[in-house]
């Protein structure tokens, strides 16, 4: 299993593009939405929460279908679905890898955008806080849309499709936990219920993923 | 004789073509009876004038709207379990009867909204737990369409629509947590001393059966279809085969 992540995340850092793809475009959003909104600063402390998890969501969107079209394409996906090790540990591995290539830096890039929507003191923490604990369902659930997807040639726009209303219940939480950490308010109920997603998806996820990968390689 | 039956396609055919005509009468009575008699047979609300009247549209096709993915994620389970075409071709028959009927409660609520709440569109807690509704509606349909082999879309179809039942629960609930309601609460129960009155009440029980017959006329329908265009196929490769 190591010895897959550590396939899966040289693959994604030497084969060009993805490993900095997201970031670049988590930041081209940030830069956007000023444009979009004005650069009044109130404003943009006001809905930066928002922005920057929806940025988030997006970048992870970005790099979904390459987890397992790479691999059906050469045919390494079969060799793995009949390895010792079973699919769903390889879909875990793979989201893992995923998360690591894409959602790892996000968390660690969100403060220094924060900066750039004037996102206020307390916000840091808890923007951070919170991307951490939400970005593994993100992809998880990513895992879920691109097994479904995995045998369509232009299987794109319909893994968002897939994908997005999914991560309804991610986005709630993990938004309102950094709007109410900004404000004072009371933060463990939106902490505990995205953590709760986070585990629940990690651990029951991937059979779906699974599932949807033995059907799409029959 | 056990319900598994009708599992059977030509089973399922033979009674669909006998009980079809049955649904779709009775479908015409009690949909237009409730109307014609919520319409012009009730008096108007004290309040709400005669928008009240879009109630009749309103909760049946709401209820319907939800009960609908209910069917679907049954349909789907004996699918994945038992493996019967029939199943999985009528959660594909209902999808589009269901993503419809949302966008029924959606619009209708959005023209009752806007006289009584001064606003087309409220991010109440139902109005938006039912956009994502709509969402996963359409995510289903569009997984259907897009994948060519008719098992292989049914299986994962059948996925999505059990994972796709957890997550808008659960999004239920979160937007619940997420923003204060606006919209009332349930207006119709067995159990409650509130209820709508009486006399707005059993005409609302007419159009509601008139849903669900209707409902179930489409799928019929939609089912018949679906059958008959996979025997088509079946048909068409025997020739090409010979």
């Amino acid at each position: 299993m190591i010895a897959l992540l550590a396939r899966d995340l040289a693959l994604a850092v030497r084969a060009g593009g993805g490993f900095g793809l997201g970031l670049a475009f988590f930041l081209i959003v940030v830069t956007l939405v000023p444009f979009g909104v004005g650069p009044e600063g109130g404003v943009l402390a006001r809905i930066a929460p928002g922005i920057l998890w929806l940025g988030a969501l997006l970048a992870c969107l970005l790099s979904l279908d390459r987890i397992f079209a790479l691999d059906y394409e050469d045919g390494s996906l079969d060799l793995l679905a009949t390895a010792p090790i079973p699919l769903e540990g390889v879909v875990t591995i793979k989201a893992a890898a995923h998360w690591i290539t894409t959602g790892l830096p996000l968390v660690a890039a969100a403060p220094v955008f924060g900066i750039l929507l004037h996102l206020e003191g307390a916000g840091f923490f808890w923007l951070t806080a919170s991307l951490a604990l939400g970005t593994p369902a993100l992809s998880v659930l990513g895992t879920f849309g691109a097994a479904l997807t995995v045998g369509l040639k232009r299987g794109g726009l319909l893994l968002s499709l897939l994908v997005l209303p999914l991560y309804v219940p991610t986005l709630i939480f993990g938004a309102e936990l950094v709007r109410r950490g900004v404000a004072g308010m009371e933060t463990t109920t939106p902490l505990l219920m995205l953590a709760g997603i986070t585990a629940a998806t990690v651990a029951l996820v991937p059979f779906a993923s699974a599932a949807a990968i033995r059907v799409n390689l029959r | 004789m056990s319900i598994w039956e009708y599992a059977n396609p030509k089973k399922f055919m033979q009674t669909s073509a006998w009980a079809l005509p049955w649904v779709a009468g009775l479908t015409l009575v009690t949909l237009i009876g409730g109307l014609v008699w919520g319409f012009f047979f009730t008096p108007d609300d004290y309040k709400q004038g005669s928008t009240v009247k879009i109630i009749y549209i309103h909760v049946p096709a709401a209820m319907m709207a939800i009960n609908v993915w209910a069917m679907m994620l049954v349909t789907s389970l004996i699918w994945l379990i038992r493996r019967h075409h029939v199943s999985a071709l009528a959660a594909k028959a209902a999808a589009p009867v269901g993503m419809v009927m949302t966008l029924i409660a959606l619009i209708t609520g959005a023209i009752w909204g806007q006289p009584m709440w001064g606003t087309w569109w409220e991010w109440d807690p139902r109005l938006t737990s039912f956009l994502i509704l709509f969402l996963f509606y359409l995510g289903y349909i569009a997984l259907w369409g897009a994948i060519d082999n008719p098992d292989t879309a049914a299986d994962l179809t059948g996925v999505l629509c059990l994972v796709g039942s957890v997550f808008a629960i659960l999004s239920r609930y979160a937007v619940n947590f997420w923003n204060q309601g606006l919209h009332q609460g349930a207006s119709l129960s067995l159990d409650k001393e509130e209820n709508v009155a009486d006399v707005f009440w059993y005409p609302l029980v007419v159009s509601i059966t008139g849903f669900v017959l209707l409902f179930l006329a489409l799928v019929l329908i939609r089912t018949r279809t679906e059958i008959r265009a996979r025997r088509l196929q079946a048909l068409e490769t025997r020739e090409r085969m010979a």
